[in-house]
Parts: structure tokens; sequence; C-alpha cells
């Protein structure tokens, strides 16, 4: 079996890598998501701290 | 631990998707289209696992008012609901080649779009309320009333005539060829893993945007820098 018949899945090319392709989008945006997330918040609590010392 | 299920699950997909696409042999019936049961039955079994784990957490939350199980809830939420439009999308670019149709009004198939309208008024709900406590309760509720559509989702190939096909795999054995089997649970593990990994990302957020103002969070390394 060469690439080429691999990728054309017997005809059935769109639906299986159409499949294949939303799902790891899915998981990829996810996982950018929620790091993005993750660095929001600790800029934010960051920021908080800082300004606690301005003040006292 | 978000490090090791990362990993495990990075390591399960890669080993799971050469199974389904290099080992397990051609369907006699279905030719190549059946390699979107690979993605499509863990996408599947894992919005309907993760909606009972969130509204058992949510139940958690609302009898014995831990906040870190409402917050475990609203963590699973995003996820779960990926997953049942996940297993709609691959389930609709399977049935379009096998039945000729995209969507057909089909038991399984109407239940499991109520989950994901299931899963996206749980954190619509929950969005819509200010104070975060009430917000819990409130989507609790909604979580734990929902939670009978698993059941009919599970059950609704027994109970109606559908379209879609009943349960291969059954607790007495499947008819599935090894290799098949070795790729399907292969993946079902995989995305439960990664599920689990992105998770725990996400409630340490929602701890740490609900909990700013603790005296811990201030001291945490991260925050200190």
């Amino acid at each position: 079996m060469n690439w080429g018949e691999f990728f054309s899945m017997n005809g059935y090319a769109w639906y299986i890598w159409g499949s294949y392709g939303i799902a790891l989008l899915i998981f990829f945006i996810e996982i950018v998501m929620v790091r993005h997330r993750k660095t929001l918040v600790l800029e934010q609590l960051h920021l908080m701290r800082n300004a606690e010392d301005v003040v006292t | 631990m978000v490090p090791w299920f990362s990993w495990s699950a990075a390591i399960l997909f890669v080993v799971g998707l050469y199974v389904s696409f290099f080992v397990a042999p051609t369907d006699s019936q279905q030719s190549e289209a059946y390699r979107i049961m690979f993605i499509h039955v863990p996408a599947s079994i894992l919005s309907m696992f993760i909606y009972l784990v969130m509204a058992g957490y949510a139940a958690l939350g609302l009898i014995f008012n831990t906040r870190l199980s409402s917050m475990m809830a609203s963590a699973l939420a995003p996820t779960g609901a990926l997953l049942a439009f996940l297993s709609l999308w691959t389930g609709a670019l399977w049935g379009k080649p096998m039945w000729g149709a995209w969507w057909v009004w089909d038991a399984r198939l109407t239940s499991e779009l109520i989950l994901l309208f299931l899963y996206l008024g749980f954190i619509a709900l929950h969005a819509s309320i200010d104070d975060p406590r009430r917000a819990d309760r409130a989507s609790a509720l909604l979580a734990i009333i929902g939670s009978v559509n698993v059941p009919i989702i599970y059950f609704s190939v027994q109970w109606w005539n559908t379209l879609h096909q009943g349960a291969t795999v059954k607790f007495t054995g499947t008819s599935m060829h090894v290799a098949m089997q070795q790729g399907m649970y292969t993946m079902l593990l995989a995305v439960w893993l990664y599920a689990i990994a992105v998770s725990l990302l996400r409630v340490r957020c929602i701890i740490l945007e609900r909990e700013c103002k603790a005296q811990w969070v201030s001291e945490l390394v991260e925050v200190r820098r």
C-alpha cells in the first residue's frame, strides 16, 4: 500500500480525515485555551499581589 | 499529576492511531469508512461518562456544600460539551456514506444532541449568575435533572427501533476483530486520560480565579515569582 492509496481511504477520505481533523483541532484549541486561561489568571494574581505591596 | 496524564494520553493517541489505521484490517461491509469508529465511539462513551461524573460532583457540591466539587463540575463541562459535539460531528461524517444522510431524527442521535444542549445549558446557566455559589447550586440542579438523559442515550438502541446500530461491545463478548478492539480501547483510554488532564488543568484555573483573595494563593511560587 502506498501513501496515495492510504490517504484516499478507498474513496472515504473526506469523511475520515474530516473526523480526525476536527478531533485534533478541537483538542488543540481546548489545550491552547486552557493554557491561555492559566497564563491570564497567574498574571492577574501577580498584579494583585504587587498592588498590595505598594499599599502596605 | 497533569504532566503524567498528558504524556500518557499523547503516547496512547499515537499508538491508538497507529493501530487504528495500519494494524486494524479493512471492514468487509463498510470498507475503510468504519475507521471513523476509533474516534466516534470513545468520544461518545466519554461524553456520557463525563456527564455522569459532572452531575456527581455537582450533587456533592449541592448536598455537602463543598466548593471544590462544584468547581470540578464546572471544569468538566466544557470538555464534555466538546466530546459530545465531536461525537455528533464524526457521527454525521459516518452517517453520510453509510446511511445516506448527515442527520436523522433517530432516538440515539436526538438524545445525544440533547446531551450537548444540557452541557451548553449548564455552562450558560453557570455563567449567567454573578454569585459563584448561587451559580453552583442552580447549575447543579440542572446537571442532576439532566442526568436522566444518559441512560436514555445508552438504552435508546434497545428501546426504540433506531437506524443507529446496537451495541457491538457487550459484557458477554463481542464479534469485533481483535485489532479493531485494541485500536478502539487504546483510543478510549487516550481520550479518557486527555479529558482528565485538561479538566485538572482547568480546575486549577477555576480555583485560582475564585480563591484569588485567599492568603495561600498569594504565597504560591507561581504567583510570587
